[in-house]
């Protein structure tokens, strides 16, 4: 549901049905909802069978790769090695704020989620990595986790299964690449938060040097539903026109938007219904002049090209962007394109975990170089180095964070140049002033 | 600049060191410890544990996790500097972070952070107040996009300060 407002009508809340309700946070609150029965159901059944259910489900990793969850699952074989299970809740991808809302509101939903997929994949042992900021899911979370461990949900003999599961939370301490699988696991390991190379693949020698999965909070959570009403119920979610994104899909919404927060919606809803009818459209007597569909790493489109979307990981690929995470970042006609697209190259610049070169030197330059753009002391030519850079920033590193700086300097030049010239031509900004804007239709 | 030197009043770093690790936390380690195969694993943990006790992360801090985890202080060190919520030095009492990214820089977060910096009279980010009682930082995305501008003042986060607010919520603040 729309949280912090009333749930839309073409809204489909599954993962968020309970935003908002303070009841949902409890043991008793959550078995009261039908919670439980879907992991009960789960350590019944063989981790084939869960695993194919949920690869006939067709549910896609929700953290922005989209990698099949069914498939990834099946990776991990009963070798009699230990497995673990990483579930990640490090969100820190500018304009998502959706794992924050499951983990405030239902934290049994991720513990629940959490068991499910451990089961599914052979571990014993799941780490719930949550990002250090975020200090009341950290609280729910790890609550929910004693009363399920207080009620015997959770440990040696997991719902009287017989089986094992341990679930803890690990506190992040700042630092947005270890929402990166590999640096998630280093991190965890009390490593500095660097990327891996690949391979080995997790699945192989991840967590600890064991076989291990990373999946996204959202992700297990959309299983124990998947699990409860079955693959068939899943899929009818979706518009049937393309059975390659299914389910629902959290969008977070932010920025210049009259109605911020979180959306649950079918995976083919019209991105253009979506910002006007759920979202309100631009604050009062402004325009939209950019949207970001899918968190900050994925290109910018103009309002044309995302109202002419649907909401799926084809439809926003072939609207020239990706589905991502999910975070919607919207600018309206009062933002000067350069000095966000240099703020947000900032944010990259910080982040890096330095040990690519193309990344270190990249996102510094291209920072300073944006910068002096939006000081007005630029030269045609730096547009040109900026596409130089970006060039050598792209498909060359370790991991991608490095591409996520190159691409609003890409598509940003691509759709707003004319900005970009303005500014280094007469130091100007093109922007347009709010009191003398018509309302949009 | 020496760790020392910033030190602001009521935070004498030459003060003997009192060893966090002892007692119920040195229980609270030892249980940590069974969640993990290695004993490495427990170093965000333990860095944390010490903030809380501490206020930072002391250099004498990081000799006693080396002892207690069986690591080096220098590759402590390394751990603790890539990660931005370790204190590298005392920092005021109420530690304010604004967040100032994309989306919440669209919604005027540069205008709040001028605010706090004037309500609190730290004049410059990362410098605490004369009085001891305020650091103010931008902070990259605090995952709270919807709710612009986020805030966190210690563990509290705050949705939604405006520069309208932010006087109210200083004055709230001992």
């Amino acid at each position: 549901m729309g949280y912090p407002h009333p749930s839309h009508p073409d809204e489909t809340p599954v993962i968020s049905k309970y935003f908002g309700d303070a009841g949902a946070r409890s043991l008793v609150g959550w078995q009261e909802r039908g919670g439980y029965e879907s992991l009960r159901t789960a350590l019944a059944t063989d981790p084939v069978e869960v695993q194919n259910v949920v690869k006939d489900s067709g549910l896609r990793g929700r953290g922005g790769a989209g990698f099949p969850t069914g498939v990834k699952w099946s990776f991990m074989k009963p070798d009699g090695k230990t497995h673990y299970l990483c579930v990640n809740a490090d969100e820190s991808e500018p304009g998502t704020f959706k794992d924050r809302e499951i983990m405030r509101w239902t934290p049994h939903q991720l513990v629940e989620g959490t068991a499910i997929a451990a089961h599914a994949i052979y571990a014993e042992t799941a780490y719930i990595y949550i990002r250090g900021e975020y200090t009341e899911p950290i609280a729910r979370v790890t609550e929910a986790i004693r009363e399920a461990y207080g009620a015997g949900i959770l440990g040696a003999n997991a719902m009287g299964s017989g089986k094992r599961v341990d679930v803890h939370v690990h506190k992040g301490a700042g630092a947005y690449i270890c929402g990166e699988e590999t640096a998630l696991m280093n991190s965890l390991e009390g490593r500095r938060g660097n990327p891996r190379i690949k391979p080995p693949f997790p699945a192989v020698a991840g967590l600890f040097a064991q076989p291990t999965t990373i999946n996204n909070v959202e992700t297990v959570c959309a299983a124990t539903h998947v699990l409860k009403h079955g693959a068939d119920w899943y899929k009818s979610l979706s518009s049937p026109s393309n059975p390659r994104s299914t389910g629902t899909k959290l969008f977070s919404v932010c920025g210049n938007v009259a109605r911020p927060g979180n959306y649950e919606v079918g995976m083919g809803f019209a991105m253009k219904d979506f910002l006007w009818d759920l979202c309100g459209g631009p604050p009062a007597g402004r325009r939209f002049k950019a949207i970001i569909p899918g968190g900050s790493s994925v290109p910018i489109l103009t309002p044309e090209e995302a109202e002419a979307a649907v909401m799926d990981y084809e439809g926003i690929q072939a609207a020239g962007s990706l589905l991502g995470s999910g975070g919607v970042i919207c600018f309206d006609d009062t933002q000067c394109m350069v000095r966000q697209i240099a703020r947000l190259c900032r944010f990259y610049a910080h982040e890096s975990c330095a040990q690519c070169t193309q990344c270190r030197e990249g996102t510094a330059w291209t920072v300073k170089i944006l910068e002096r753009i939006r000081d007005g002391e630029g030269t045609m030519k730096d547009l040109d180095t900026l596409l130089e850079i970006a060039d050598n920033m792209t498909g060359k590193t370790i991991c991608v964070l490095s591409d996520s700086c190159a691409t609003p300097v890409v598509s940003g030049l691509k759709k707003f140049r004319h900005e970009f010239e303005a500014k280094i031509q007469k130091n100007r900004s093109s922007v347009m002033i709010p009191s003398f804007s018509t309302a949009a239709a | 600049m020496s760790l020392h030197a910033i030190a602001p009043h009521g935070h004498d770093a030459h003060e003997a060191y009192v060893p966090v690790f002892t007692g119920a936390r040195r229980a609270e380690l030892d249980e940590l410890l069974t969640r993990y195969p290695t004993r490495m694993a427990a170093l965000l943990p333990a860095l944390w544990m010490l903030q809380e006790d501490r206020g930072w992360v002391s250099p004498d801090g990081i000799e006693e996790v080396a002892q207690v985890l069986e690591l080096t202080p220098a590759y402590i060190r390394g751990v603790v500097t890539f990660y931005t919520m370790y204190h590298q030095h005392p920092v005021g009492k109420h530690f304010v972070q604004v967040c100032t990214t994309t989306p919440c820089n669209v919604c005027g977060a540069e205008d709040v952070v001028t605010a706090f910096l004037k309500e609190t009279k730290c004049g410059e980010l990362g410098v605490t107040s004369p009085d001891g009682r305020f650091t103010i930082v931008e902070v990259e995305c605090l995952g709270a996009c919807g709710f612009a501008t986020p805030v966190m003042i210690n563990a509290a986060l705050v949705e939604c300060v405006s520069v309208d607010s932010v006087k109210d919520l200083v004055a709230g603040l001992d």
